[in-house]
């Protein structure tokens, strides 16, 4: 190509291809913006719609922690704390004390995975900032509590019941596939996304 | 004016001070107000704007939250910047660096004094308007290289030379793109321009000829290049300068660099209107005075803020470009292509005195060719993106 053409083909690729450009950008003032305005102009809270294994600010329920120590055993930074006493002579174990310090906390998710019942659990949850240091830590414990004992057969506390069936599927939803065990407990057998809307409603 | 203050005096309003001094007062507390009430406020709205336009173009939603859809926020960002601490560096030239950001303002205020903005509201009507206009703009390079050479900074000394190089560079095809429109018209005058010009789109320059519709687009792009926009703002490009010429500037002086920056823009837009399209040439609907200014005044400015959103539109498109490209563009195609239109506008010119009418409608037809061709491809690509529409410039 000579020099001459050359000269004149620049001129021609600099006005199509800017000419091009332009209606690309233009098309762009046509289309609906990406932007998820949160937190306040959202149509549903973004809690409500993250997945079910989110691993988000961790929550226990006291009515079914055995007191077995093993979320603070696996914790690898130690910011579970637990205190438990067995009576000698009724062999019952009382939690006196269940801290979760959450600004030491990873979110890795080891506490939640060996838990029998699924007790210590991920929430949805992530708006946690506070002012102070001291109040980042969550108590879970105000009185000393009986820990819970599994039963052979299903549960038959109507009050205990739900909340043992919500720890169970959050149990098995990290069991291996083909494995997923409901101890005998869990009654009835409903998909896994309906029970999702129900928590999320129930919730809400 | 002249007369307005003559009246005042000889009312007594002012009792026995001397007629010039007062005359000075007047004066200058009219510029303040106009300055601080219309070009100061509009830089600050057109960088809402401006952000507004490059969100929409990125998918986004921009600043909407201070005031309806964020319509405050250049007042809180400019409070904000007015409020921080003035820092000067130690090794810096105090008075250079203090000055600096007053002459870059200087060459963005100076340019309003001819700014056509009606057949009667133009402050002064001189005989070399746009020659002014190019001239006085031109002292942007002085305030910016001042900067850069104050900072003692080697990103701000790059910048400020990078600036000076681009400024000078492009006055010339810039000033050989007025000229197509001095040889039709006779006139240096901003007026006087305007009113060889006839409100129908056949009769702006801008369809006069091929050679003006030419030069029209180079004056265009010179003047982005001038007023160190994008594609063209290496003097401040933040990947490589820091902020160039600004990098040690903060608080107020911060701020007077960019809102003559985003004020240029109507200046910009305000030079393309005047010379090729049209400035406020309006149909004569009415016969009263001030009806005809009023529907003038608003010709001129939607002309003039469609250019601006067209250089907003732009700045959201195009990459910025390298130093050695942006002097090729100037250099190897700018000023040969600029010295062509002259040539071709003095010819057509000497052949058609009167101008040709024929080639005005064709011209104008071919613009709309080119408008649809360009609507076609936004067709296009909207087609293509299967997305969801959303037409509201609110959200």
């Amino acid at each position: 190509m000579g020099a001459v053409a050359e000269y004149f083909d620049n001129i021609k690729n600099a006005v199509t291809t800017i000419f091009e450009g332009m209606a690309v950008t233009a098309s762009h003032f046509m289309r609906k913006p990406y932007t998820v305005q949160y937190p306040d102009r959202i149509p549903v809270r973004v809690q409500d719609t993250l997945p079910y294994r989110y691993r988000g600010i961790l929550n226990v329920d006291l009515e079914i922690c055995t007191g077995c120590l093993a979320c603070e055993r696996a914790c690898p930074i130690d910011c579970i704390v637990i205190a438990c006493e067995k009576d000698p002579k009724t062999k019952i174990l009382t939690i006196s004390q269940f801290d979760i310090d959450i600004i030491k906390c990873m979110y890795c998710g080891l506490c939640s995975e060996p838990c029998p019942t699924g007790s210590i659990h991920h929430t949805s949850e992530f708006e946690g900032a506070d002012f102070s240091t001291e109040s980042m830590i969550r108590r879970f414990v105000t009185d000393p509590i009986d820990a819970y004992k599994p039963k052979k057969g299903p549960e038959t506390d109507e009050r205990i019941a739900p909340i043992l069936n919500r720890g169970l599927r959050y149990v098995n939803e990290f069991a291996p596939p083909g494995e997923a065990w409901n101890g005998g407990i869990v009654d009835g057998g409903a998909a896994p996304g309906a029970d999702d809307e129900e928590e999320a409603a129930a919730k809400h | 004016m002249q007369e307005l203050i003559h009246n005042l005096f000889s009312s007594g309003t002012f009792g026995k001070l001397p007629e010039p001094l007062v005359g000075a007062m007047v004066v200058f507390v009219l510029s303040a107000v106009v300055f601080l009430g219309i070009a100061f406020p509009f830089a600050g709205i057109v960088s809402w704007v401006e952000r507004r336009v490059w969100a929409r173009i990125q998918s986004r939603v921009g600043p909407n939250r201070v005031g309806p859809n964020g319509f405050l926020q250049w007042l809180a960002d400019g409070v904000k910047h007015v409020c921080k601490e003035d820092v000067i560096p130690t090794d810096a030239d105090p008075q250079l660096f203090k000055i600096a950001p007053y002459l870059v303002v200087l060459a963005f205020v100076l340019p309003w004094a001819v700014m056509p903005f009606s057949s009667s509201l133009i402050l002064a009507d001189m005989n070399v308007g746009i020659l002014y206009m190019t001239s006085v703009t031109a002292i942007t390079v002085v305030g910016v290289l001042m900067a850069g050479w104050a900072s003692n900074d080697k990103w701000s000394l790059i910048g400020g030379i990078r600036s000076a190089a681009q400024i000078v560079s492009y006055e010339i095809p810039a000033g050989l793109s007025i000229f197509p429109v001095v040889l039709m018209t006779g006139t240096l005058s901003m007026q006087g321009i305007i009113r060889a010009q006839g409100w129908a789109p056949q009769h702006w320059f801008l369809f006069a000829n091929p050679f003006t519709f030419v030069a029209a687009n180079i004056l265009y792009v010179s003047a982005l290049a001038e007023g160190n926009r994008t594609p063209f703002d290496l003097p401040e490009a933040e990947s490589e300068l820091v902020a160039g010429f600004a990098t040690e500037y903060s608080g107020m002086r911060y701020l007077f660099f960019f809102m003559a920056e985003w004020g240029n823009l109507f200046i910009i837009g305000a030079i393309i209107t005047t010379l090729f399209l049209g400035g406020w040439q309006s149909p004569q609907v009415s016969n009263n005075p001030v009806v005809m200014n009023i529907l003038q005044l608003i010709t001129f400015n939607v002309k003039v803020l469609f250019l601006v959103f067209v250089s907003m539109w732009i700045r959201g498109t195009l990459p910025r470009v390298r130093i050695d490209q942006l002097m090729s563009l100037c250099w190897k195609y700018f000023v040969p292509i600029s010295f062509g239109n002259m040539i071709g506008t003095a010819i057509w010119v000497a052949v058609w005195p009167a101008g040709n009418w024929v080639a005005g409608y064709i011209m104008f037809a071919l613009g709309i060719v080119i408008a649809l061709i360009f609507i076609q491809r936004v067709m296009y690509y909207l087609r293509r993106s299967r997305m969801e529409l959303y037409f509201r410039p609110t959200i």
